[in-house]
């Protein structure tokens, strides 16, 4: 079973390849959307790349108001 | 905005439309003009990178409402909706085979314009959401009635009260897509899906369609009539104009 620190490692990991940014630049804390520079259309392929790379579903409405990565992987976590 | 090609008896509609085809009073009128006639099965599809289409244009609809007073604004909305019904009846009724191929965000008149189509076919990409509701309203194309006769109520439901969207997968294990593939591959599998329905007789085809396919006249029109009656409400108002002014990574969506 996963932890929640590996949960939020394989985020980084997949945010970072999918985007293209330095793996290494990327901490828990940071906002998505700066960070990644991505607009809303991006943030959508993510939630795709995130629920096939967990086989979760996550509804939008989860991902509301969650900006930084450490949050966005608890939301991934719970689904687990 | 759109181009359409006749190949082999196979009608390619592209959609071409910056940023995300939007379907404001321009792309309806050039919808309109799109003949499906000398065609034995039409492939519907959007050349943009982003996506199939993100639904009605909802800045022109915010923007032109401003300017017109409410009786003014009514006739507006209601002639612009009577239009686009016309429009997606014509494609649902159409008596050739039609695919729609969709990557990307299908959202709100985007799906309703793939589910006018007999057949979806979604690369991995695809994301479809009805998000009207976030905004005081329900799907004002046919979205309703169309997607009832595909998928069972309680996704309907879901997709309805809660604006969520839902990927290829779920779409396709629901029953709403036919075929899910790699991503940047849906054009190319529903040119092949297109080339072996245009094999067959065009008569049995047409007489295939009428018997199998429902077409739900009556709840069309109930849903714009709701429609219609929901738009006018402040409330509807407001979060168009929230959503039209917000400047955020992500566009302003309760």
């Amino acid at each position: 079973m996963r932890t929640q620190e590996q949960t939020e490692n394989e985020l980084l990991d997949l945010a970072a390849a999918h985007f293209k940014v330095d793996r290494k630049k990327l901490r828990p804390e940071d906002d998505i959307f700066q960070k990644l520079g991505i607009d809303s259309l991006q943030a959508l392929e993510l939630l795709t790349k995130l629920e096939r790379h967990f086989g979760v579903e996550l509804p939008d409405y989860e991902l509301q108001g969650v900006s930084d990565f450490r949050t966005l992987a608890e939301r991934i976590h719970v689904r687990l | 905005m759109i181009r359409t090609k006749l190949e082999n008896g196979v009608l390619e509609v592209e959609l071409c439309r910056e940023p995300m085809n939007e379907i404001g009073r321009e792309m309806l009128a050039a919808l309109e003009k799109v003949d499906l006639g000398g065609a034995r099965a039409v492939v519907l599809f959007s050349s943009l990178k982003q996506g199939f289409c993100a639904g009605a244009d909802l800045r022109e609809l915010y923007h032109a409402g401003r300017e017109m007073k409410p009786a003014e604004r009514r006739k507006g909305v209601r002639d612009f909706l009577k239009r686009i019904h016309a429009f997606l009846n014509r494609l649902d009724e159409a008596p050739v085979p039609t695919v729609a191929a969709v990557h990307g965000a299908v959202f709100g008149g985007g799906l309703e314009l793939a589910l006018a189509c007999d057949l979806i076919v979604a690369d991995r990409s695809t994301r479809f959401a009805f998000p009207e509701l976030r905004l005081g309203l329900v799907p004002g194309f046919g979205g309703i009635p169309r997607l009832k006769r595909d998928v069972p109520n309680s996704l309907v439901r879901d997709l309805l009260f809660t604006g969520r969207s839902i990927n290829a997968e779920k779409a396709l294990q629901a029953g709403l897509v036919g075929q899910v593939v790699a991503e940047g591959q849906a054009v190319r599998a529903a040119r092949a899906t297109a080339a072996q329905m245009a094999k067959f007789d065009p008569e049995t085809a047409a007489a295939a369609k009428r018997f199998i396919k429902p077409f739900p006249k009556e709840e069309l029109m109930r849903e714009m009539e709701l429609f219609l009656e929901l738009f006018e409400r402040p409330v509807v108002q407001e979060a168009l104009r929230k959503f039209v002014e917000d400047k955020g990574p992500m566009p302003y969506l309760p």
